[in-house]
């Protein structure tokens, strides 16, 4: 057994422990491993160049960014903030958690790539979070809390989507299972793999749910006893 | 009938538009950066086609492009926005409701051309390639969203570009990241990091509890997704180390249960690690939060939870 190619680990731990350019972390982790594996330099580079293709899906999303930028420039954002704004009642918890449900929803039916950070974290959830946490503008958040809403809203899109889609039969991770079975000699159909992932997903919408709750209070507490110091002091 | 490789041509295509705008600015090594990413897209079938047929320089050339890709790597970079806060919100105003359109036509867009993908045929054809669906009516969805943005706003075509450079300049080499980490995977497998770690965990845990095999499994893949930020890189390592030979072969686990729930406690270490950028860094860097690592904080509590609740599921629903 050949351990060095291990290297390619090390390498990428320490350059993103000291915080490194992560691009180039990850390609000097690659030819680490491949040159301890004992590969040539044609090879290396071959295998480097067919992986990137092959990964090239991945890039996808650059598309959205035409439109989202041009809505942006027109005032998507702000007419976005504004119009959370006209619904009083609407308060943080209940659109996170209903974006979470239909996130995860969605997912199950194999529309994945629906919603996304740059499809509608940026322009619609994260400024509706942001003006929901405000109530509106009627009470303004310091910075430090508006990046945590923001980084709430991200996060419940990943929550969201990684645990609705492998409840999807035909999604990536479920036909890998299977291949993975098939190759080892145990036959088994998608749908068997697909059923298990559910009870995961229910926890999640559970778990994540009351987070959120949890996150509300804390952030309407902490504004409870400024506004009363500030009575006090008047 | 539309290919996946044309809306790939799509994405080469408004990459060199960056790379164009950059050049003219004489922002060499930003327009020399997008011009070589671009290179995948418009060029991604023939590099295979070649390799296939047994000609390997175009994909040795590519290799060297994902290395100068990684030297040219350049932080983001601001541009100002183009309009001031008050100009957007009079736009905002003017348009009002009408801006929701294109934006959730892009879902929703989506959502149709795959629902109705099987009425979609030309000259006996089906309209959008069979393989991929989803990506192709995603792509397609994306320049309608744009046409219907344009009407909208009646902005000049070239708005739309400057405007997506603008965003596509402040991701950065954060854009890339996705990619040259499934590459990564790739190189891993292919090199045999993974066989080394599996020989090296059935070392060290007592192999005859299935509980300590249980608890390897499961933190291992915690572990490798968090280092490879892709749990799918960490299963075939896991399984092939600990899940097939010891769980399944030895102590009798149901297989369908422990690949289901293996894949989804790695997903739970996805959650935790800046590896899995373009879920965890890419938001940050595109919501311009101060830390980058905050997305990750919010989903740590989440995380944790998880991993508890799904190594009792294991622990309970594995051995039946």
């Amino acid at each position: 057994m050949n351990y060095w190619p291990l290297i390619g680990i090390a390498v990428v731990v320490a350059g993103f422990a000291l915080k490194r350019n992560p691009v180039l972390v990850v390609v000097a982790a690659g030819v680490a491993s491949a040159l301890a594996a004992g590969m040539s330099i044609g090879d290396l580079l071959a295998l480097l160049g067919n992986s990137f293709v092959s990964n090239r899906a991945l890039l996808l999303f650059v598309l959205t960014l035409p439109v989202i930028g041009l809505l942006e420039r027109y005032g998507l954002r702000e007419h976005a903030q504004a119009w959370i704004t006209s619904f009083r009642n609407l308060s943080l918890a209940r659109l996170l958690i209903a974006y979470l449900g239909a996130r995860q929803v969605l997912s199950m039916f194999g529309l994945i790539d629906l919603a996304g950070h740059a499809q509608t974290v940026r322009p619609l959830v994260a400024p509706m979070s942001e003006a929901a946490a405000e109530h509106g503008g009627a009470r303004p958040l310091p910075d430090a809390e508006r990046a945590r809403v923001r980084a709430l809203a991200a996060a419940t899109d990943n929550i969201g989507r990684f645990f609705g889609e492998d409840v999807f039969l035909a999604f990536g991770a479920v036909l890998l299972i299977q291949g993975f079975y098939e190759r080892n000699g145990i036959h088994m159909e998608p749908l068997a793999i697909a059923l298990w992932a559910l009870p995961t997903a229910i926890c999640a919408f559970v778990i994540h749910a009351i987070r959120i709750c949890w996150f509300q209070r804390t952030l309407e507490r902490a504004h409870v006893p400024t506004t009363e110091a500030g009575d006090v002091a008047a | 009938m539309l290919r996946l490789e044309a809306i790939y041509w799509l994405i080469g295509a408004l990459l060199a538009v960056v790379a164009w705008f950059n050049l003219r600015e004489r922002r060499w090594a930003v327009a020399a950066f997008w011009a070589v990413l671009a290179c995948p897209f418009g060029f991604g079938e023939w590099i295979q086609h070649a390799t296939a047929a047994g000609t390997h320089w175009p994909a040795q050339m590519m290799g060297l492009g994902v290395i100068a890709l990684g030297l040219l790597a350049a932080s983001g970079t601001l541009h100002p926005d183009a309009a001031s806060i008050d100009e957007r919100r009079d736009s905002a105003r003017r348009l009002g409701n009408r801006l929701f359109v294109p934006a959730l036509a892009i879902p929703l867009a989506t959502l149709a051309l795959v629902l109705g993908a099987r009425f979609l045929v030309w000259n006996g054809a089906p309209l959008l390639d069979k393989a991929q669906p989803t990506l192709v009516a995603l792509g397609l969805a994306c320049v309608i969203a744009l046409l219907v943005a344009r009407r909208t706003t009646r902005a000049p075509a070239t708005q739309a570009l400057s405007e997506g450079r603008r965003l596509l300049d402040t991701l950065g080499s954060a854009a890339l990241l996705p990619m040259v980490l499934a590459t990564l995977g790739s190189v891993f497998a292919a090199t045999g990091v993974g066989d080394a770690v599996a020989s090296l965990v059935g070392a060290v845990i007592p192999v005859d509890n299935r509980y300590a095999c249980l608890a390897a499994f499961a933190l291992g893949m915690v572990l490798f997704t968090t280092i490879m930020g892709n749990a799918f890189a960490a299963f075939p390592v896991m399984m092939a180390g600990i899940g097939l030979p010891l769980l399944v072969l030895k102590h009798g686990a149901a297989p369908a249960v422990l690949g289901s729930l293996g894949m989804l406690t790695g997903y739970c270490g996805t959650l935790l690690t800046p590896m899995a950028a373009n879920f965890n860094i890419v938001p940050a860097v595109l919501l311009e939060l101060p830390d980058e690592y905050a997305v990750i904080r919010a989903q740590l509590p989440t995380a944790f939870a998880l991993l508890t609740v799904n190594l009792l599921l294991m622990a309970w629903l594995i051995f039946r």
